[in-house]
């Protein structure tokens, strides 16, 4: 049977959307704001998801608990800006049921 | 002026195979790309990962994907101008175009081919409000001519291998040499990070960590940037300096293609995918990561399909009264503009006595 959970996802523009994700599709966050068109395609995941680029960055609002970041995704945002404590990239976040209630902001896009 | 038949502009997988398929028709292809190799991000963003969809290619390195295009085009002989973005393009009377560089470099063709696949790689410029009014005054995002710094104040911002190269490479030049950092930890090749902490050591680079740049100060031209340490406001200071250079690597943008007056949705490229993958305007095509039709998939076999038939189009606007009868490569071989020949080797008859 498959599961879906609830995120609140606020857009660059300070909007908050509830939406739903599939927790057997093998998505990731960025794909979820992705497939549901919350900020304009091609200011996202430009790199496809290797962690290379930053465009899928987001802040972590509520404190549910993630992943560890690996090696990519902690010396990319060493790189990137607008850079908070709470900065994960959507990309490396894979979309498990663990993930209910889930609360981000989409970090600003880089010019 | 450059003048070839089919202008590609982007020099990624996509645009690759499209000399390929150009050259079966006996096209010639002159390829423009802003960065200095072949590959687009395949070699810029990812040389070293492994493509597991690229048909009867269980696993492929994209470096060695580039690699064997590049081989497989070499018979065509295709034209670059590389680490140049075309910016403007011109179209003249008798439906040929002119396309322009932002070095001046020109070109002339009879069909233009956007392979651009994310757009141009530029450098990623820190959210700093003012710091375009200070470009070419102080603030640049590459190093050109390593001798405009000599004998000068230099702050590097960054944590990759640009930076701390490019330290390295300035401590000997410049007076001084000022690298910043976000974190503590650099992220580039361990000598040159061995390398910077051993000139750290003895003096000849200032290291400040964990810092960010906050803002600029100059009066038209800069002459001091605001250092903020430890993500703390009370630790913050004025550093005085002849030159900022921010290195945060590269990132891709359409960049001007988007002026050209071509139909442009969701960041892409409208086109006919009933057809022959035309932009709205005719003779420009646009095929791979930058265009975008119903369905669309960013895949690079889809821009190999989208590449192949594109120069079908190609051709019938470039020899309109010309009919062109598809040959197999096993049948027809191919026959290179350098004069090699590859050819399925012919059976031999002999009978048996």
């Amino acid at each position: 049977m498959s599961l879906d959970i609830n995120i609140s996802i606020t857009d660059r523009e300070g909007n908050a959307h509830e939406v739903t994700a599939p927790t057997d599709m093998s998505l990731n966050l960025m794909e979820v704001v992705r497939l549901h068109e919350l900020v304009p395609e091609g200011t996202i995941g430009i790199c496809g998801g290797m962690a290379m680029c930053a465009s899928c960055q987001c802040y972590i609002i509520s404190d549910t608990a993630l992943p560890d970041m690996e090696y990519e995704e902690e010396a990319m945002l060493a790189e990137a800006f607008y850079v908070k404590d709470n900065s994960r990239l959507g990309c490396q976040i894979p979309i498990t049921p663990d993930l209910e209630g889930l609360k981000i902001e989409m970090a600003p896009e880089e010019m | 002026m450059i003048t070839t038949d089919i202008l590609i502009i982007g020099a990624g997988p996509t645009g690759l195979f499209t000399v390929f398929e150009a050259g079966l028709l006996k096209l010639k292809c002159h390829i423009i790309d802003a960065l200095p190799q072949p590959g687009g991000q395949l070699t810029e963003l990812y040389p070293k990962k492994p493509i597991y969809d690229i048909p009867a290619f269980p696993e492929v390195l994209a470096g060695d994907l580039v690699d064997n295009l590049m081989e497989q085009i070499k018979p065509f002989e295709p034209g670059f101008t590389l680490g140049e973005r075309a910016e403007d393009i011109e179209k003249l009377e008798d439906g040929s175009f002119i396309v322009t560089t932002n070095l001046g470099t020109q070109h002339h063709a009879k069909v233009i081919a956007i392979a651009g696949g994310l757009g141009s790689f530029e450098p990623r410029k820190p959210p700093l409000s003012n710091i375009s009014k200070f470009e070419n005054k102080g603030v640049s995002y590459m190093i050109k001519n390593p001798d405009d710094y000599r004998n000068k104040d230099v702050v590097i911002a960054g944590g990759g291998d640009s930076a701390l190269d490019w330290s390295i490479f300035l401590a000997d030049i410049a007076s001084n040499v000022t690298l910043i950092h976000r974190r503590n930890e650099f992220r580039g090749a361990l000598e040159s990070v061995d390398k910077v902490k051993e000139l750290k050591d003895s003096g000849k680079i200032k290291l400040i960590t964990p810092a960010e740049i906050i803002d600029i100060h100059g009066n038209g031209r800069l002459d001091a940037v605001m250092v903020r340490k430890n993500n703390n406001p009370d630790e913050e200071f004025a550093l005085e300096t002849d030159y900022f250079i921010p290195l945060f690597g590269l990132t891709p943008k359409l960049g001007p293609i988007a002026n050209w007056g071509l139909e442009i949705e969701k960041n892409a490229i409208k086109v006919n995918n009933a057809l022959d993958y035309q932009t709205n305007i005719p003779g420009i095509y646009a095929i791979g990561d930058v265009n975008t039709y119903p369905g669309k998939l960013k895949l690079i076999l889809c821009g190999f399909h989208e590449a192949t038939l594109m120069c079908q189009s190609a051709y019938q606007r470039i020899h309109p009264n010309k009919r062109y009868v598809m040959k197999y490569t096993t049948v027809g071989g191919v026959t290179g503009f350098d004069g090699s020949k590859k050819e399925a080797p012919k059976a031999v008859v002999k009978s048996i006595d």
